[in-house]
């Protein structure tokens, strides 16, 4: 039994016009706890609600999905979920933030507060526990949210695009980071984004999905040792390789998502 | 571990940090000097264009002039008035408003928030509660004064419909604008549905909800006075309608100081308990000082 198991899972929308969009359509996937796998596919094709059903925040049209080999109907237990949008609440400091979710589930404010304060440390944030949201730049607000998500210690990371707002060198250091953490937890971790170079420095396994409806395309293993160095792993050429054969098969979904996205999207 | 974003502290370090600072305070200061001086130059102006303007045209009788004003203001404060001592005037009008008011408020977000979330009630609630809106509301003065008297609650009734619909339609949409981005992020979290009402939908409304409460108190005095107007033994509203039925055109302007004053001071506390309320919003920029 794996941690997660999607098993022909597909997913309708009304649209506005009031007629139904396939959001995604019929996905087979299972997630081994420890295992880190990238999700890369063209833009609006499906990715974001991959991740919402395996979090039970929306529920699934057709297929099953299920978590710890239970069907999923609500939140799952061991659940993170890190959104693609800011999610943090701009009435609370970073340190509320971050001990929102410890206090949620029942932990004494003084230890949720602790809590909260050492993973402020280990993103990197401490000095700014007092900060409204606002007067953080984009990268240390992906911090906070990383850190408010770490915090309740998930089995299951889901994370939508956590570091694309970011630069270069604030995204690889971040990257480190990730894997960092990662390594010490064993978590199982869901990894959506849009750059397949972090999508490879990351993952053990790459999911390539196809223009919307998101399907499943292909699943390409990663075998690059680690502990992984992000920043040398780019010029290895087993990275290069990796990168070649994965990207042949993502192209042609962005260049169908090209051509047909104007016309999906009016 | 280096962070690559400055930070905003305001601690000047050096010397010429320091001097900057100096500097931007003597332009603050200059500046809001410069501003309460236009304005007292343009209410001198504006009263004195008045009293020349009567002086010269008008029958004082009928459009009354500042200097009269101001002595009926003197005569009510040093003397009293025909119904009793100003202060008791005020202090039943205050009473009568701020009792609309609170009442008002209390049950307007409460309603309003628990309508928000609850979509099924809202639907079917929502021509009535329209109905009710479209209602000519100070009318209902009439109404109060049969059913309750000319007593204080007349007045406090009237307040209170006045002061009800502008916070209830705000504390409603407040709460239905929640960010479902935020809502679903708590419940991952682990929030439960309670949690999620307190720690997300009642701060998200709370701005909304501080920004109807500004001109709802302006409301709950209104319909305190209107309320004495249509008929009471004490408030600023007696006063005003003696004044108007003895032609006394200055008192009825007294009249009007005084409530404006007075809507003025709770304009100024309703306005400090926002900035302490909402102190984690980013200061607008119409009022950030470049440095
Ligand atoms: N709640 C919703 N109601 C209606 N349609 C939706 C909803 N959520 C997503 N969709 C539609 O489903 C499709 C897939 O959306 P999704 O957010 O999963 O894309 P994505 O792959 O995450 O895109 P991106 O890479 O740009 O984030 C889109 O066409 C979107 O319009
Ligand atoms: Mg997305």
């Amino acid at each position: 039994m794996s941690l997660v198991e999607l098993s022909h899972a597909t997913k309708r929308f009304l649209n506005s016009k009031g007629g139904t969009h396939t959001a995604v359509s019929d996905i087979t996937l299972d997630v081994e706890a420890g295992e880190f796998v990238a999700v890369v596919g063209p833009t609006g094709c499906g990715k974001s609600t991959t991740l919402s059903l395996v979090s039970g925040l929306e529920p699934p049209s057709e297929g099953t999905v299920r978590v710890s080999g239970r069907p999923v109907t609500g939140i799952p237990e061991g659940v993170g979920y890190m959104f693609q949008a800011d999610a943090m609440l701009p009435w609370r400091t970073v340190l509320a933030n971050v001990a929102a979710g410890p206090v949620w589930r029942g932990v004494p404010a003084e230890q949720a507060r602790a809590q909260a304060h050492d993973w402020i440390e280990r993103v990197g944030l401490g000095g700014f526990e007092g900060y409204y949201m606002h007067q953080l730049s984009g990268g240390m607000r992906k911090r906070v949210a990383l850190a408010q998500t770490l915090v309740t210690e998930p089995s299951i990371l889901l994370m939508d695009e956590p570091f694309s707002a970011l630069d270069v060198q604030t995204r690889a250091l971040m990257q480190t980071e990730l894997l960092d953490l990662w390594s010490g937890s064993r978590a199982a971790v869901i990894f959506v984004t849009h750059d397949l170079e972090e999508a490879i420095v990351l993952a053990d396994r790459v999911v390539v999905m196809t223009a919307s409806p998101a399907r499943i395309k292909d699943v390409f293993p990663v075998h690059l040792p680690r502990p992984r160095n992000v920043e040398e792993l780019r010029m290895d050429p087993d990275f290069v390789r990796t990168y070649s054969q994965i990207w042949s098969s993502l192209s042609s979904e962005v260049a169908i998502a090209r051509k047909t996205g104007v016309g999906n999207v009016a | 571990m280096s962070l690559d974003v400055s930070t905003p502290q305001q601690n000047p370090s050096s010397t010429a940090d320091a001097a900057a600072l100096a500097n931007v305070r003597a332009r603050v200061r200059r500046h809001r000097v410069t501003i309460y001086g236009l304005r007292a130059l343009l209410l001198v102006a504006v009263l004195a264009f008045w009293e020349a303007s009567v002086n010269l045209w008008f029958d004082p009788f009928f459009y009354s002039k500042p200097s009269l004003i101001w002595h009926k203001l003197v005569v009510w404060f040093s003397d009293g008035t025909a119904q009793g001592p100003i202060w008791q005037q005020i202090r039943y009008t205050l009473q009568e408003a701020v009792l609309g008011f609170i009442l008002g408020a209390i049950v307007g977000i409460l309603l309003g928030i628990l309508l928000g979330r609850a979509r099924l009630l809202a639907e079917v609630l929502q021509p009535y509660i329209q109905a009710a809106n479209a209602v000519p509301r100070i009318v209902l003065s009439a109404l109060f004064i049969i059913w309750f008297g000319l007593g204080m609650s007349s007045k406090v009734a009237t307040a209170f419909v006045l002061v009800f619909f502008p916070v209830f339609f705000n504390a409603f949409q407040g709460a239905r604008e929640v960010d479902r981005n935020l809502v679903n992020n708590a419940r991952i979290l682990g929030a439960s549905r309670s949690q999620v009402l307190r720690s997300i939908v009642v701060p998200s409304a709370t701005s909304w909800i501080l920004a109807s409460l500004h001109t709802a108190f302006g409301f709950a005095l209104i319909g305190a006075i209107v309320g004495e107007y249509a008929g009471a033994t004490h408030g600023v509203g007696l006063l005003i309608s003696t004044a108007q039925a003895s032609f006394d055109s200055a008192g009825i302007y007294a009249g009007m100081v005084i409530s404006t004053v007075l809507a003025l001071g709770a304009e100024l506390i309703l306005g400090l308990l926002e900035r302490r309320l909402l102190k984690w919003r980013p200061p607008a920029h119409n009022n950030a000082v470049p440095v």
